[in-house]
């Protein structure tokens, strides 16, 4: 203590003023991380959510027309919005999990398949994507405005899903691979029963981030005539020529929605850190 | 010398340009306990991790009975199943608490019920001297009372061979002893094993032959009494110069 009394003022760069000097810059010492932690009341994630929410509740009370009109026209949307948001993303972790498995299968074709797969959903843009499977495929398979939605997202989330499984089993020490066969263990397995319940632990923030982008990405449906938060502003928008006041409202529902949602992730994230500790 | 468990003949392996092994000849005789020295990339793991194939061989047989570990058509899941592993990390599954740990293998391998695998698992972890610890999950356990937990998960097994490698290196040093308690036990009982470690204590107290690797060969092998007090060839002795 002695030390500490006579070493923390020189780091703080001024004598003390008082006894109780070092005791305060003690606090700061001891504070050993480089960014500092966002718990405080008027955190950015505070103001943004409860700022949107204001907005969504004060607009409609001070100025009802075109306000309110618009919120209760718009949230009709929200149906088609999460039909498309959660069987998208059930949909995108079934093929993002063969596309994991496919990458790091030791079968050259399954490899390929997986690899290809990957590489092309990647590099072609969602837009493009939701067009060719909605104008170019569509007729074909005879999928209307939703369904084609879903494929499109499920399709190219399920891509990025597997680059995010596939980076999480090979996250897993190798050592862990081996104790499993070691033991007699077939691959499928040590799969499942070693490898797999790991990787969930790692690869369950990164999803949960990916369900936030696919919410906001499932906006690009509205241009395939499917009736989602977008295309309800939108349409009321065109009839009422309130374009401002309207999107106003879709953007402030999507905020307090991606917020909620990632506030959730973050709240997973901390808890998935602090049972890892528990252990210590 | 009795019956041979484990033959290996003319081993060799190449990691592209390097070779790990360099034609290995070994016969392990039923319960007896050999310790391989040597220093750092002679090939003393490879050619432990060879005898169960987690790293195969470029060339050469390796024989445990009548198995021919290295033919393609081995079934080799089969011959794991007799051969008990311990690593230098331990490798214990974080996710599963101690006694599920051990007895995980038995009753997915080997097809037991769960009361034999918890049962077996109780009377190991007595035998390791970690009853306390059944609930307990590897993070919460020091590297001795981890690799005892491994040395007990592999032998929940019931091996014909146990194969250490390099179990206390990860050790601090007031933690080695306990893990070598329960190998010299394990050596005393007549189990047959391979040990891949610097422990010359362990070696003379246990070992029936200490065989000594370099650049991917056997330089010189022979009864531990015998090999550190007159080793014949120049590199053994450059070797013992530094650990003993």
């Amino acid at each position: 203590m002695n030390d500490l009394n006579t070493a923390a003022p020189k780091v703080a760069g001024k004598p003390p003023a008082s006894k109780k000097a070092p005791e305060d810059v003690l606090v700061h010492l001891n504070e050993s991380s480089l960014i500092p932690g966002d718990t405080a009341t008027i955190s950015a994630w505070n103001i943004s959510f409860f700022g949107a929410i204001a907005l969504l509740v004060g607009l409609p009370l001070f100025r009802p027309t075109p306000f309110l009109e618009i919120l209760k026209f718009v949230p009709d949307g929200l149906t088609a919005t999460f039909t498309v948001t959660l069987c998208s993303i059930f949909l995108a972790l079934v093929l993002g999990l063969l596309a994991g498995l496919g990458r790091i299968a030791r079968t050259t074709i399954i490899n390929r398949v997986a690899t290809v797969y990957v590489e092309v959903v990647r590099g072609i843009p969602l837009l493009v994507q939701l067009f060719y499977i909605y104008y170019a495929l569509g007729p074909l398979l005879h999928l209307n405005g939703l369904s084609s939605a879903i494929l499109a997202l499920s399709v190219c989330y399920g891509a990025y899903l597997g680059e995010i499984f596939r980076a999480g089993i090979q996250s897993i020490p190798k050592g862990q691979m081996e104790a499993a066969l070691a033991l007699g263990m077939s691959r499928t397995q040590a799969l499942w029963r070693i490898i797999l319940p790991q990787t969930v632990k790692v690869v369950l923030p990164p999803t949960g981030n990916e369900f936030i982008a696919l919410l906001k990405d499932s906006s690009l449906v509205s241009i395939l005539a499917v009736s989602d938060l977008l295309r309800r502003g939108r349409e009321y928008a065109s009839t009422t020529f309130n374009y401002l006041e309207a999107y106003t409202v879709v953007a402030l529902i999507y905020l307090v929605m991606t917020l909620f949602f990632s506030r959730l992730v973050g709240l997973m994230e901390e808890r998935l850190r602090t049972h890892g500790r528990k252990h210590n | 010398m009795a019956e041979s468990i484990i033959r290996i003949k003319q081993a060799r392996k190449s990691f592209g340009k390097v070779q790990a092994l360099r034609g290995v000849d070994m016969e392990v005789a039923r319960g007896e306990v050999i310790l391989i020295v040597g220093p750092s990339g002679s090939g003393k793991s490879t050619l432990l991790r060879s005898v169960n194939r987690l790293e195969r061989l470029t060339s050469g047989e390796v024989w445990i009975e009548d198995d021919c570990v290295t033919s393609p058509h081995a079934d080799i899941r089969k011959i794991r199943e007799e051969v008990g592993m311990v690593f230098q990390s331990f490798n214990l599954f974080p996710h599963l608490s101690v006694t599920e740990n051990i007895a995980l293998a038995p009753t997915i391998v080997r097809g037991e019920t769960p009361a034999v695998g918890l049962q077996r698992a109780a009377a190991l972890l007595e035998r390791v001297g970690l009853s306390d610890k059944a609930h307990a999950y590897p993070e919460q356990l020091s590297g001795g009372q981890q690799q005892r937990v491994a040395i007990a998960r592999a032998l929940a097994m019931q091996p014909k061979i146990m194969l250490f490698d390099e179990p206390t290196s990860a050790l601090d040093p007031e933690m080695i002893k306990e893990v070598l308690d329960v190998m010299l036990d394990l050596a005393k009982e007549g189990m047959t094993m391979l040990v891949v470690s610097h422990e010359m204590g362990f070696a003379r107290a246990a070992a029936d032959r200490v065989v000594f690797m370099d650049e991917g060969m056997v330089v010189e092998e022979g009864k531990p009494e015998d090999l550190f007090a007159n080793p014949k060839e120049e590199r053994t002795k450059r070797f013992l110069e530094h650990i003993l």
